[in-house]
């Protein structure tokens, strides 16, 4: 099969539009990367084959077949957003999303409810106040109030094929772009304020625009998968779950720019996406989607693959095409931009990969469409992964403007076993902490900047109060301190005292007056780095310092840790009046330094003790407490 | 496999041809020659500059800039505790602490009879089921203290298939 024209590419659109409207019904298995962990692909492996034994016909490819067959299709997906409670599958049009589908689970969903057409209520989310079972994914509070643009495919469509991609659509925003103008496409990007997702919020249509008005006969589209904030990976499950969009945000971008060759900068530590990605590359020039005169048009076209190595400075732009020249990734000045001069000094458009997966729904539906949604100033929606103390973790879009509140407590369903909230972490290493105060804040670049942290790619972790602020910091430093490429001083250097400092703090050898020396130092930092990495590693320490300042006092001044995280300033102790002598902690207690009876209170042995935590942790009375 | 696997130079030659034997292609040449021996053995490397004509000096720039390489070999047993923010927040170093007592080596170090590996990683994008340790290429997500010293147990006594 090989698309000559866009008149091909739209027959057969047409054709797997009409077999997927012929589905009779779908079952759609996350395969994201939490899904996974916890056995979908097994998952997926048992359901077929279970199907099959029990002569239930199946499909596993969309496929245009005779009138009269309604077929059974069952797919893998990307990641659905609920990863918490994984694996998710989805049965379509019952609608009915299950969840925790463990692999042992296989032969009961095909019997009941393939088969036999009934629900199964343990396998539906259970709303945690009312204990109902919910079967609708979309009355599920964590699916309430979010939109979704660059995750419109992402945990709908199989991931892996491009037939069930065009069925849906695909690539017709490809065919939109091809009948427009490059400049008409520049200015509908333009018009739509879409801004760059990888983190800066650059506005994309203007780094299109200059890219164009540079000199040079060369061009290239660079797509920016390196996704290297630790915590974060919505990049990830678009490259995993929506490959085709991701390509196609890419050959617009070209056929904007008049670039000839593309590349994609994939973290080495997403195999998936790296697998995915690479099949639908090889899918697309197979079918002249990638190639020479694509459809026909006179745009020319070509993605290749680059692995990183695992370093974070190579997610930063002139880094990351040092990186695919084949040189050891490290930053240039920004003097010269990479836009006039970037890749083998050649004029660049680089954009993140949420950034490509919204530009085809940019042209489809209109620029204008875009700025309606969202804020003024930061138009749209964005991605988020949201971690940590939160009760339900996973991947969410909502518009720009939505309240740091409704996500964490709405979206997100309050924090973990009810404990108190205490910060959101949003913009990874380059980032901060904004406490509970903050939460009325909307998700909006220019708010977030001005409370002192950043939009960054879109992680977002949530802390309760067992999360200690100075220790967090130092977290962010220590991945920095390896992480710096080494190539300034200030970088190289601050962020090794700072760190050094924070270790005092931490570990109760810290003076008055070292609060002022790390303000110091860190500003210094900031303002005398070559690249982000540099400029932007004080502002978890400068954001924690600005809300948490007590915190940080009482580990100068009182040698504690409030928060009980700091090993060396803690100590674990059962509070007899709480200890119901339940024994689970004795269980839980690596070196066995808790004794006690079956319901009388047990006992930690100092002496024995590591401070490990997990007994607090299991305590299902509070009555571990720390000092 | 053995403990130390013999270098094959084929196996060397035929990954370097692959990239058309192309020095601006070395990020990759690497990270095949690892996914083949878990790790960059010295031979492998000289070879590669052979074939190439890179400096030696340059593979080392590389290898040693980009975590994901190992120079030295690693264990028949590979435990990678990802120490995200994700992760850590749900307490991710105390599982670091509680291996590196149980396999008595440093985070990133090997034991001395080549069979086992602590390693730490930056996250591997399964964040919502933290804290997640990968054992031998396996995703175990929610990880305790606790399960963590047994599964280490029953692999010392090598109860639990590959
Ligand atoms: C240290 C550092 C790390 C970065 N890491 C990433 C990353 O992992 N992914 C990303 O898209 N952008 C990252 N960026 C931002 C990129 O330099 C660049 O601004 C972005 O990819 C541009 O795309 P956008 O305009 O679509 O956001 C990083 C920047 C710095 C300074
Ligand atoms: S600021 Fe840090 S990471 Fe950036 S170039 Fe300087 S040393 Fe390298
Ligand atoms: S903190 Fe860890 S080592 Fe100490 S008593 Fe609790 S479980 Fe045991
Ligand atoms: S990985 Fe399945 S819901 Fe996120
Ligand atoms: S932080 Fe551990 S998987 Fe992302």
């Amino acid at each position: 099969m090989r698309f000559a024209t866009v008149r091909d590419l739209e027959t057969r659109s047409e054709r797997m539009a009409a077999a997927d409207a012929h589905v009779r019904r779908r079952v759609l298995v996350c395969s994201g990367t939490g899904c996974a962990a916890g056995g979908a692909l097994d998952l997926y492996e048992k359901l077929v084959a279970q199907c099959r034994k029990v002569k239930l016909e199946v499909e596993v490819e969309l496929a245009p077949c005779g009138e009269a067959k309604e077929p059974l299709y069952a797919a893998v997906t990307g990641c659905q957003g609920l990863c918490q409670m994984g694996p998710l599958v989805q049965i379509l049009p019952d609608d009915i999303l299950y969840t925790h589908v463990t692999p042992d689970k296989a032969k009961d969903v095909v019997a009941k409810t393939l088969v036999g057409g009934e629900v199964i209520e343990k396998l539906l989310y259970k709303d945690p106040e009312s204990g109902k079972r919910i079967s609708k994914r979309d009355e599920i509070p964590f699916y309430k109030g979010q939109r979704f643009i660059a995750l419109e495919g992402c945990g709908r469509v199989q991931a892996t094929s491009l037939d069930a991609y065009i069925a849906r659509g695909g690539f017709s925003s490809l065919i939109k772009a091809l009948g427009m103008k490059p400049e008409a496409v520049i200015s509908e990007v333009e018009k739509s304020g879409l801004r760059g997702r990888g983190g800066g919020g650059f506005p994309t249509g203007r780094k299109w625009r200059s890219c164009v008005e540079a000199e040079g006969e060369e061009r290239f589209v660079i797509c920016n998968g390196d996704e290297g904030d630790p915590g974060a990976f919505m990049d990830c499950c678009i490259m995993e779950g929506d490959p085709f969009r991701v390509l196609e945000g890419m050959m617009i971008a070209a056929h904007a720019v008049g670039a000839k060759r593309g590349f994609i900068y994939v973290r080495h530590e997403y195999p998936r996406a790296v697998e995915r990605l690479q099949k639908a590359i090889a899918d697309c020039r197979e079918t002249g989607l990638l190639g020479e005169r694509i459809l026909g048009s006179g745009l020319s076209f070509d993605v290749r693959l680059s692995r990183g190595g695992g370093a974070f400075v190579c997610g930063e732009s002139t880094a990351l095409m040092r990186s695919i020249e084949g040189n050891v990734g490290e930053p240039r000045a920004k003097y010269v931009r990479s836009v006039q001069k970037g890749l083998y000094d050649k004029p660049t458009v680089l954009n993140n990969v949420e950034t490509f997966a919204c530009v085809p729904a940019v042209i489809r539906e209109g620029g204008e469409w875009l700025a309606k949604i969202g804020t003024k100033r930061s138009p749209g929606t964005k991605a988020f992964c949201l971690v940590g103390k939160v009760r339900n973790t996973g991947l969410i879009e909502v518009p720009m403007g939505t309240t740091l509140r409704s996500v964490i407590y709405g979206i997100g369903g309050g924090i973990i076993d009810g404990r108190p909230f205490k910060a959101v972490q949003t913009g990874g290493p380059s980032g901060g902490c904004l406490p509970e105060s903050a939460l009325d804040l909307p998700v909006d670049f220019d708010a977030l900047i001005g409370a002192g942290s950043m939009m960054g790619s879109g992680g977002m972790i949530i802390m309760d109060d067992r999360t200690c602020m100075v220790d967090v910091a130092k977290y962010f430093l220590h991945f920095l301190l390896e992480e710096s490429c080494g190539k300034c001083v200030p970088c190289r250097e601050g962020i090794f005292q700072l760190h050094a400092m924070l270790e005092a703090m931490s570990t109760g050898r810290s003076q008055a007056g070292d609060l002022e020396k790390v303000r110091r130092l860190a500003e210094d930092i900031a303002a005398s780095s070559l690249c982000g990495l540099g400029k932007s590693a004080p502002n978890p320490v400068l954001s924690t310092l600005r809300y948490f300042e007590a915190e940080y006092r009482a580990h100068i001044e009182n040698h504690k840790c409030p928060a009980g995280v700091c090993r060396e300033l803690t100590t674990f102790q059962i509070d007899k009046d709480k200890c119901t002598g339940c024994m689970v902690c004795v269980k839980a207690c690596p070196p066995e330094a808790i004794t006690g009876e079956k319901k009388k209170p047990h006992a930690i042995d100092e002496a024995k003790c590591t401070r490990c935590g997990a007994c607090r942790t299991v305590c299902g009375y509070d009555a571990v407490q720390t000092r | 496999m053995g403990l130390v696997p013999k270098t094959d130079i084929g196996k060397v030659d035929a990954i370097v041809d692959r990239y058309g034997a192309d020095a601006s292609s070395l990020l990759a040449i690497l990270q095949d020659l690892q996914d083949e021996a878990r790790y960059l053995p010295r031979e492998a490397l000289d070879r590669v500059v052979e074939r190439l004509g890179v400096p030696l000096a340059r593979i080392y720039a590389m290898a040693t800039f980009f975590q994901s390489f190992h120079l030295k070999p690693r264990g028949e047993h590979i435990f990678t505790v990802c120490v995200g923010t994700a992760c850590h927040v749900r307490g991710a170093k105390r599982l670091v602490e509680q291996l590196e007592r149980d396999l008595k080596i440093p985070s990133g170090a090997t034991t001395a009879d080549l069979k086992f590996t602590l390693e730490e990683v930056n996250c591997v994008g399964a964040c919502a089921l933290g804290p997640l340790v990968i054992i031998n290429g396996e995703y175990n997500g929610s990880m305790t203290s606790g399960r963590l010293t047994k599964i280490a147990e029953r692999l010392a006594k090598g109860e639990v298939k590959e």
